[in-house]
């Protein structure tokens, strides 16, 4: 079938596949496919380095009407291992276009596949969960697609941190805090954000040991979205561990991953959701004044809520990370009820399971940043000698 | 947060008669908002005029005014009722000024009245153009640069900053007098003096023009806990200078990078946040600079809006219905979203397809006007399509505007000379997206076209995609096209009616093909969140992408066909009754599926059926459908002609259509077959005549006698229909017309002059007719009945003439085996009863007659089609009128300032309003003053009469009565002599000069002209003025004697009922 210069062929592990047409680089492809439901925004979607090992398919039809702009990449090259599209526009109209979609995916290597039926793919991964695929703009007949889509790995079980944090410690913007960042994929959002709110972000790579961290006496600790199963991230639950025991006061932020990782470092559970949240449109809710964020997801795994079953409790129970009581849920997805944020009771230690620094989607949950702020000012003007 | 129970009665107010730029959205949200409240468990009030609405039926409220919209009659019916809270949002503009003045006026704070949803102060931010951009600054949101000047030196300051072009508006003058846009520097000191002396306080406003910029909206929700979301995002593809409401949009947003289209909705948050509306939908547009992505606040609607009845069509969010549950106390998380069950309302919809709107324009009905789009609304109604790409949605779009065009390419453009086709994409007009389509068609350069039309390249390139999938397709035969290439033109949005014209073939025969190739359209489903959640909401799109979602609804079903989009003489009307079918439907067991692609309706509301396609009723669209349903009958008689149009293919088709045989519709529209029928059954009919050359049409005229009514049979909905009265008027038709040929033959009827006409509205089942009323026309024959004011029931009908109707009325719905309604319009003249048409069919005037009566008979119609007798239905006798009822018409000529404002053969009103009262004077006037005339203050205000000799009689008794009264009476020549002649005395008012009738009315002296068309068609300058300076202008002999003698009735104070307390009155 394939084979064919304007053919390319998409399959799925359990044997569904298309037909469509090549768009971005020529070559095979293979990751796990999850469904986008934002409306714009595709060029932060494929930069994102949580999507590394995933493949991407669009919900909205459309996509590069305003072709990319540079500086909205969210790291440094596409990060996706493939992207689907109902149709990618040739022509992008913005004034701050730099190039068109289709010519930038094939710079950057990505192959990409258009003329599919992306809401019957959709409707497919939500009724069987996110499935194992590939992409191939090669000679391949659909069965052999298939039992390549078999062998692709499933995400659960890797630690695919590695591949995209940074190489080297870096220092990015200037301000009155010092922030140490766990760079497990960080966005650049995240970065402008911080440095907004007046952080000097010390980004570290995800194998940094946290002594190396520690000594630099960082304001603050953030700990970054990333892609793979949390669970096993082993050595970076380890080192959270290990800062937590090291400086149990310090101000530490989790966003995504790093708030399945702060979770599991504090003894908590995480799961792979049946096929994840991403997109632009979650509803969130703040347990502690019902107030509600339209956000910005990305993530196949979360954490799991649990009980507090201590005795003398209040009468009405708390909701608590699985496993970790000191964790308090702080917020919830109004879709699905799952845990989307928590706290630390007594330390100053906080994360959310969404994107706060939007890019793309909503800037309704920006607060948090200026919540790790005010942590951080809280300790160093009133609490010095806590730590 | 809960919900109120400190509130227990809301008040609710309608918008009134459907006029240009308000149309039947709001009795959609009305309808979903007094459902939502009434669920709730509140007492609803609702106050409305307009009787053609499903909001005004008795289910929908607990009480229920069609009273005129003024401040008066929602004072007292406030009184009466004493409602907690006045929910001012959902019903337009007019509920919102109405909210406003009786905040202003007092009238809440005396009986403790609150108004939930938005508050006076909020309106009033809103509301104030002045105090908008102060807070807008205020805020840090950009506003396009500007200021107020009271002079000379500090306008040209002003200029200084905005650049050229420029726009000058005058403080306080009339629909934009005296403003323009200037671009140079002599031009601008010319309109800024001019300007500051048109103004009453001297003051312009100089503004940056914004003309070209790319244009945007977004529908914005905010609950009590300051809880807010966007509903949908929507892009002009006309650029700012052509009103929103005239332009094609899309949803969601296309050209916006993620990070432009967030910083907009910040902004549109902050402007909802400082405004202040508490709870509910608002829409803020913005202006979005193409070249640097300047974006600017342009205005925000402290409302439900038109886009905000078009949002929840396009995302399946209904905002209204959650609009009206905010404003009670309710917060978003604490609404279920009812398309998918499962999750709150408090989230953003996200859709997987295209949606385009379409403006439906009736320009052929008003000869003189500027079809210009400019920022002044002109469109009657319009079309929602929804695609899985740009093509699909458009052409889909343009198929459902009925409107000539099978989709984006015309025959008609490509005869175009280059520089016509040049100048034609200049200027915004209803065609031109055809004409940018031509001119990419003819490979002219994307960035030509773009400086040309402002358009965005982004949609200029969509087009292209679209057009070039025709590329060399005509060239080929469709017996050799492959599946694929089937499927990527119909992935465009080509019909199979637009691909038959290339290749020359029927319809049918390219549709035959096409399936055999195993292409045929999948449905989709609109589920607010791209499929990321199941749908429990059968809301159904086609697209020609391979799944299709939806199998066959279980059950014994009716699929119903809708009416299209809104035009002037099928609007509301229909619409109300497809709704009342399907609730009627529904109740006697059976599930119905509804097909419309009107977004404003209620009918196109997914909750009134037990599915909805959002669909355009072309033959090809709607036997995808049927074949996809194969339902038990269709009903094709409530949605107007434009589902008629339909039955001969769909029967042949052996589609089973329900109540009325298409055999016996069509006896009714054939001419010939009608008049035999006529014949047979011996009722009369005005003489009948056909000429298919100029020679034939002087001698049938001759043969029947003049007057004459002449009609082209060619077009539609009553086009060109004028009465001659001589052979040299006749003349000056033939010469002025389009040829009379044989194959567009002209048709010729006896025009029985002064006859008085009245419309019956039946229901009948096969065998007995039941008559629901009979209307008397106030004015003489010739007056198309949609124009006509009517009294239900006639107020001086001969007994004899009253049975003669009925027995012909029964006899001809019995000869036809009419099964469901009927409407028939007859004239009488000297005691004989002439036939003039018979319509097997649901009629205009079902909605009035249903409300005046009691009694459902859209409904109870709906029925009998289905095989219900009029027994089962309870219906045994004629019915008999609560009380009396007057309709009178809406009419839309302020919009189309160049047209001569008269009555006649062809239809003109948008909407009507409806006048109750036992004393027929007094429901006349209720009428009017619901249509926005009040007569006593007009008349008192005096009056001047405008018209020929040959209505003297007709006037002279009128005026002899005002003259009495002590009306100050004036009159121009003619008129004053054939009065004076009469013994009337009135001052002669030359028609111009400084002291001149054109130059009084425009001030404002008058409170009412009375302005008569003279037999030759001659327009007034007279009746011109009085419409630029929005004095009430009557045009007919008849009516105006009503309207005279109906003046004081009811004194100062008219009383207000509610529907309910009529019906209560007459069952018990």
């Amino acid at each position: 079938m394939s084979g064919d210069a304007n053919e390319a062929l998409l399959a799925l592990e359990d044997g569904w596949s298309a037909v469509g047409r090549p768009v971005g680089a020529p070559g095979t492809t293979t990751g796990e496919f999850v469904f986008n439901t934002c409306l714009s925004g595709y060029q932060e979607v494929l930069t994102d380095p949580s999507y590394s090992g995933q493949i991407v398919v669009m919900t909205y039809p459309l996509i590069g009407n305003y072709g990319i702009v540079h500086e909205d990449d969210e790291s440094d090259a596409p990060q996706v291992e493939g992207f689907v599209m109902r149709r990618c526009v040739r022509e992008p109209s913005s004034w701050r276009a730099d190039e068109a979609l289709p010519d930038w995916l094939r710079r950057h290597g990505v192959v990409a596949i258009e003329g599919v039926d992306t809401r019957a793919l959709t409707r497919r991964l939500r009724t069987r969960g996110a499935l194992r695929g590939v992409i191939t703009t090669e000679a391949m007949e659909p069965h052999e697609a298939v039992q390549r889509a078999r062998k692709v790995p499933p995400m659960t079980g890797r630690d695919l941190t590695g591949a995209v944090t940074c190489e080297a410690p870096r220092v990015e913007g200037e301000g009155r805090w010092s922030v140490a960042a766990w760079d497990f994929g960080m966005k650049r959002n995240i970065v402008r954000r911080l440095v907004a709110g007046g952080c000097r972000v010390e980004r570290y790579p995800a194998e940094t040991p946290p002594e190396a961290i520690l000594e630099r006496e960082p304001d603050g600790l953030f700990v970054s979205n990333g892609p793979g199963d949390p669970a096993a991230t082993e050595r970076a639950i380890a080192s959270l561990r290990r800062v937590g025991e090291l400086a149990p006061g310090l101000p530490t932020f989790g966003i995504c991953l790093g708030h399945q990782l702060l979770a599991l470092a504090h003894g908590g559970e995480t799961y792979k959701l049946k096929f994840g949240h991403h997109g632009g449109n979650h509803p969130v809710q703040d347990l502690r004044t019902g107030h509600i964020d339209i956000t910005s997801h990305n993530h196949g795994f979360a954490v799991r809520e649990g009980r507090d079953r201590r005795p003398g409790g209040r009468g009405e129970s708390r909701r608590i990370v699985a496993g970790a009581p000191e964790l308090e849920i702080t917020h919830v997805n109004l879709y699905d009820g799952t845990v989307e944020g928590f706290r630390h009771v007594e330390r100053p230690l906080f994360a959310v399971q969404y994107h706060p620094e939007a890019a793309p989607g909503p800037h309704d949950a920006r607060h948090h940043f200026a919540d790790f702020v005010a942590a951080i000012r809280a300790r160093s003007e009133g609490g010095a000698g806590r730590s | 947060m809960p919900r109120r129970d400190d509130i227990q009665t809301i008040l609710l107010i309608g918008s009134g008669p459907i006029v240009i730029g308000q149309a039947c959205e709001f009795d959609y949200s009305g309808t979903q908002a007094c459902r939502a409240l009434t669920e709730e468990g509140y007492r609803v009030v609702l106050i409305n005029s307009n009787p053609a609405t499903i909001m005004t039926d008795p289910e929908t409220a607990d009480e229920i005014y069609l009273e005129p919209l003024t401040v008066e009659a929602c004072r007292a019916v406030i009184e009466q009722e004493r409602p907690d809270a006045l929910l001012p949002t959902l019903g337009g503009q007019t509920a919102l000024n109405l909210a406003r003045e009786l905040a202003l006026g007092g009238a809440l704070e005396e009986y403790g009245v609150e108004l939930i949803g938005a508050d006076l102060e909020a309106i009033e931010r809103a509301e104030d153009r002045e105090r908008f951009h102060g807070l807008m600054m205020d805020h840090g949101m950009a506003v396009p640069r500007g200021g107020f000047a009271r002079d000379w030196e500090e306008a040209r300051r002003i200029q200084a900053i905005t650049g050229f072009p420029v726009i000058v508006r005058p403080a306080y003058t009339l629909g934009g007098t005296g403003g323009g846009v200037a671009k140079t520097s002599e031009e601008f000191e010319a309109l800024a003096r001019g300007g500051m002396a048109a103004s009453p306080i001297g003051e312009i406003l100089v503004e940056e023009s914004v003309i070209g910029w790319k244009e945007f909206e977004l529908e914005v929700m905010r609950d009590r806990a300051d809880n807010c979301v966007v509903v949908c995002s929507i892009e002009n593809l006309d650029p700012m200078g052509v009103h929103t409401g005239d332009s094609i949009t899309v949803a969601p947003q296309q050209t916006l990078s993620d990070r432009e289209y967030q910083e907009m909705r910040d902004d549109a948050f902050t402007v909802i946040r400082a405004v202040g509306v508490e709870t509910g939908g608002s829409n803020i547009q913005f202006a979005v600079e193409p070249a640097t992505g300047r974006q600017l606040v342009i205005e925000k609607n402290p409302r439900v809006s038109r886009s905000s009845a078009l949002a929840p069509k396009a995302t399946g969010f209904p905002i209204a219905k959650i609009a009206a549950r905010l404003a009670v106390g309710y917060t978003l998380d604490e609404i279920p979203n009812d398309i998918t069950g499962e999750t709150p309302a408090s989230f953003e919809p996200t859709i997987d397809y295209v949606v385009a709107k379409f403006p439906r324009f009736d320009f052929e009905k008003f000869p003189g006007a500027d079809e210009a789009l400019t920022t002044s609304m002109k469109s009657v109604g319009e079309t929602m399509a929804i695609g899985r790409t740009f093509g699909e949605a458009i052409q889909k779009g343009l198929r459902g505007l009925e409107a000539g065009a099978a989709g984006l390419l015309d025959e008609a453009a490509r005869e175009l000379p280059e520089d016509e086709l040049a100048d034609g994409l200049e200027e915004p007009s209803p065609g031109r997206v055809h004409l940018v389509a031509e001119a990419i068609r003819r490979e002219w350069p994307v960035e030509r076209v773009r400086v040309a039309t402002g358009i965005d390249p982004w949609f200029l390139h969509r087009i292209g995609e679209v057009v070039r999938r025709a590329d060399g397709v005509a060239e080929r035969a469709p017996e050799d096209l492959s599946p694929l290439e089937w499927s990527e033109l119909k992935g465009e949005g080509y019909s199979d009616f637009q691909l038959g014209r290339m290749w020359g073939r029927p319809e049918q025969a390219v549709r035959e093909l096409r399936r055999a190739s195993g292409v045929t359209p999948a449905f989709k489903v609109v589920d607010t969140c791209a499929g990321e959640f199941e749908a429990q909401t059968p809301y159904f799109y086609s697209s020609y992408d391979p799944e299709n979602e939806a199998g066959p609804l279980g059950g014994s079903k009716i699929v119903i066909l809708g009416g299209g989009p809104n035009r002037i003489g099928q609007g509301i009307e229909f619409d109300y009754c497809c709704v009342q079918a399907a609730i009627a439907l529904r109740e006697s067991g059976r599930r119905v599926v509804m097909v419309n692609c009107n977004p404003e309706t209620v009918s196109t509301d997914y909750d009134v059926s037990d599915r909805l396609y959002f669909e355009p009723l072309t033959l090809e669209d709607v036997s995808a459908i049927l074949a996809r349903e194969d339902p038990d009958g269709v009903l094709v008689q409530y949605g107007g002609q434009t589902p008629l149009e339909l039955v001969d293919a769909l029967h042949a088709a052996g589609v089973p259509i329900v109540g009325t045989s298409p055999d016996a519709i069509d006896a009714c529209e054939d001419r010939d077959r009608f008049q035999r029928l006529m014949e047979e059954l011996g009722i009369p009919q005005p003489r009948p005549g056909t000429a298919r050359s100029p020679e034939e049409a002087r001698e049938e005229a001759e043969r029947i006698g003049y007057p004459v009514l002449l009609r082209p049979s060619y077009v539609l909905g009553g086009r060109g229909m004028v009465v001659v009265r001589s052979p040299e008027a006749l003349e000056r038709y033939l010469a002025e017309s389009m040829r009379v040929t044989g194959e567009k033959p002209l048709l010729i009827d006896e025009f029985l002059e002064g006859a008085v006409e009245y419309d019956v509205d039946a229901i009948a089942d096969g065998e007995r007719v039941v008559i629901g009323g009979i209307m008397q026309h106030v004015e003489a024959a010739g007056i198309h009945s949609g124009d006509s004011t009517c009294v239900l029931p006639p107020i001086d009908i001969d007994p004899e003439v009253e049975e003669t109707i009925r027995n012909h009325t029964r006899r001809i719905g019995r000869a036809l085996e009419v099964r469901g309604l009927m409407n028939i319009q007859y004239a009488v003249r000297d005691g004989r009863v002439h036939v003039l048409e018979v319509n097997p069919r649901a009629s205009r005037t079902v909605p009035f007659v249903s409300k005046a009566v009691g009694v459902p008979l859209a409904k109870l119609g709906a029925r009998a089609m289905v095989g219900e007798s009029l027994d089962e239905l309870g219906l045994e006798a004629d019915l008999v009128p609560m009380t009396v009822a007057v309709k009178a018409p809406v009419l839309p000529f302020d919009r189309f300032p160049g047209v001569d404002p008269v009555l006649g053969p062809e239809m003109h009103s948008t909407g009507e309003v409806i006048g109750l009262d036992a004393d027929p004077e007094v429901a006349l006037r209720k009428a009017l003053l619901g249509a926005g005339i009040d007569l006593r203050a007009a008349i008192r205000g005096g009056v001047l009469f405008d018209f020929a000799g040959r209505d003297a009689d007709a006037l002279a008794d009128v005026a002899a009565g005002m003259a009495e009264r002590g009306i100050a009476l004036a009159a121009t020549p003619e008129a004053a002599e054939a009065l004076t002649e009469r013994g009337v005395a009135v001052e002669r008012v030359s028609p111009d000069g400084e002291r001149g009738a054109v130059r009084r009315v425009r001030e404002g002296e008058f409170g009412l002209v009375v302005s008569v068309p003279r037999e030759d068609g001659a327009g007034s300058p007279v009746r011109r003025a009085a419409l630029v300076a929005r004095v009430p202008c009557l045009t007919e002999p008849r009516n105006t004697a009503r309207a005279a003698a109906a003046a004081e009735a009811g004194g100062v104070a008219l009383p207000v009922r509610s529907l309910h307390s009529w019906t209560a009155a007459v069952r018990s």
